[in-house]
């Protein structure tokens, strides 16, 4: 198992110095070679869990209800300009 | 070597239900001052719990049933994972292996199927903007349509050129219009155009690579988009040249597309169920009772407009543009009946003299074709008494016809038409003209 972490570090949003790539690459695969051990149980007839409560069709009606107010709405922002959220500008070419 | 184009298309369509997809907060998002139509779980924020809104759900099937989709009796929503800060919370709820429907169609005018892969719910993301400010480049996020219902409808690559396409587009606004679950906008954002271009040496083949061009905003632009590709790529394969998988976006004023970002694999989304929202189950009873809100269909009142009504194709396509107009023609019709007032004669008022339907009655469209066409109606006896009056004068002329010249007809005619004096329609006066002179 060999990992491509820079691609796996991009994907998580998370940066990563190229000194520590070898380390995490093996640690990485130190790990998922554990979990594999899961592989080796048969789940042919075991069904998923990813719904734990047993719900079903939890919906609600087409209803407006009230929203924050722009202040309200920008109180824990790092950062805002005019109303908006203001982030560090996003490579585009558009 | 000739190469044939592979087109698939992914469409975006906003619903018009009133609140966004998992809160309750409003949709109409246009022209709202940035960020105050947001919540804990548009934003979000910790804590926040996603509600699907049973609405849109219901608008979704139904848009999956008019496009001749199977439903899924068992559904689920999942987190499709990236960071774009178009959405705070680092992930799109969206459907991945069990969208509300599957296995639909199209079929065009030409009588070509489209096949269409899926229909699945997500929610829309936030607006960037991106700019300078004191020198700095920074993106502006505005998340009121962050979470604001969402269908997509994904076609198999069956398209062969930009005018099927089109068709295509086109045909499925007509649907949604119809089925009134979004006004699909298009200079609004409320549809959004998506197509995937290759070229293949051999029908059936699909080419190793794709190209996607993005969220293009009309259906002129999307043409232009296609018929730009097909010539790009045709270059590079001629030259030897694998065109790269990639997503580019269609530049208005350059008249071509340019190279946006790489194209992610899918997988890369990371894709898993949705932990906080409960699977949504169907069963055949609520997808009977979803079918019957189905309006007629434009394909399908088209027909009947052929068969019930005998109009020309012309007439029809325009006429069942709108479901509103077809709706006042088809009243009309019925108004119209008791007054011998015909539906060609209705369906050319309606496309003649375009009154506004919405404001106007079918009733009262029939009394002004019948004031309009009265004087084609006739008052017999004046008509009589016309007749006998120019005989009278022109007795030579009864003596003239009864010994074979009948062109002398054309001359009673016109005295008749001179005397009566409404307009009046000639054939019908040389009929009892004739009718006159073969009886005395």
């Amino acid at each position: 198992m060999k990992f491509n972490v820079s691609h796996i570090a991009k994907l998580a949003n998370l940066h990563i110095d190229k000194n520590e790539l070898e380390l995490l690459s093996s640690q990485l695969t130190k790990t998922l070679t554990y979990i594999n051990i899961l592989k080796d149980i048969n789940t042919e007839n075991t069904p998923n869990t990813d719904q734990v409560t047993g719900l079903k069709n939890v919906v609600r009606d087409d209803i407006v209800t009230s929203s924050f107010t722009q202040e309200e709405a920008l109180l824990n922002a790092k950062d805002s300009y005019k109303g908006f959220f203001k982030v560090k500008g996003i490579l585009e070419n558009e | 070597m000739k190469y044939l184009p592979v087109i698939g298309l992914e469409v975006h369509v906003e619903l018009k239900t009133k609140s966004k997809m998992f809160c309750g907060c409003s949709t109409q998002y246009f022209g709202k001052a940035p960020n105050s139509q947001t919540c804990a779980v548009c934003l979000g924020m910790p804590g926040g719990l996603p509600v699907p809104n049973k609405k849109a759900i219901e608008w979704c099937i139904l848009i999956g049933i008019a496009l001749n989709g199977k439903i899924a009796l068992h559904s689920k929503f999942d987190r499709k994972n990236y960071f774009y800060p178009d959405l705070a919370k680092g992930y799109q709820i969206s459907q991945y292996d069990m969208p509300f429907a599957k296995n639909g169609y199209l079929i065009l005018q030409n009588g070509k199927k489209i096949r269409i892969r899926r229909v699945h719910m997500e929610e829309d993301t936030g607006k960037l903007m991106h700019e300078k400010i004191n020198g700095e480049s920074v993106s502006l996020i505005d998340f009121n349509r962050s979470g604001v219902p969402l269908v997509e409808i994904v076609t198999e690559p069956d398209f062969e050129n930009a005018e099927e396409v089109k068709e295509y587009l086109q045909a499925l606004q007509q649907i949604v219009r119809y089925l009134e679950v979004s006004d699909a906008n298009m200079e609004r954002g409320e549809m959004r155009l998506e197509p995937n271009i290759s070229l293949t040496v051999k029908k059936g083949v699909l080419p190793p690579y794709k190209v996607e061009v993005k969220n293009i905003n009309s259906f002129k632009f999307v043409e232009k988009a296609i018929n730009f590709e097909i010539k790009r790529q045709e270059i590079l394969l001629s030259d030897g040249i694998t065109p790269p998988q990639e997503t580019r976006g269609w530049n208005e004023t350059k008249n071509e597309t340019i190279l946006q970002r790489v194209k992610e694999e899918a997988n890369d989304y990371r894709y898993f169920p949705e932990p906080d929202i409960p699977p949504i189950q169907l069963t055949n009873e609520i997808i009977e009772k979803l079918t019957k809100f189905i309006p007629e269909l434009p394909n399908i009142k088209a027909k009947r407009f052929k068969s019930s009504y005998d109009l020309s194709s012309y007439d029809i396509e325009i006429l069942t543009r709108d479901k509103n107009t077809a709706d006042f023609f088809d009243k009309a019709v019925l108004d119209g009946k008791s007054f011998s007032v015909t539906p060609k004669q209705i369906a050319n008022y309606i496309i003649n003299k375009k009154p506004d339907i919405e404001k106007s009655v079918p009733s009262e469209i029939i009394k002004t074709i019948l004031s309009s066409s009265k004087s084609n109606t006739i008052d017999e006896q004046k008509l009589t008494s016309v007749i006998e009056k120019v005989l009278q004068e022109n007795k030579n002329a009864i003596n003239d016809y009864k010994n074979g010249k009948t062109n002398v007809i054309m001359y009673l005619l016109g005295q008749v038409l001179r005397l009566y004096d409404e307009k009046i329609d000639p054939k019908l006066v040389k009929e009892n003209l004739e009718k006159y002179l073969n009886n005395n």
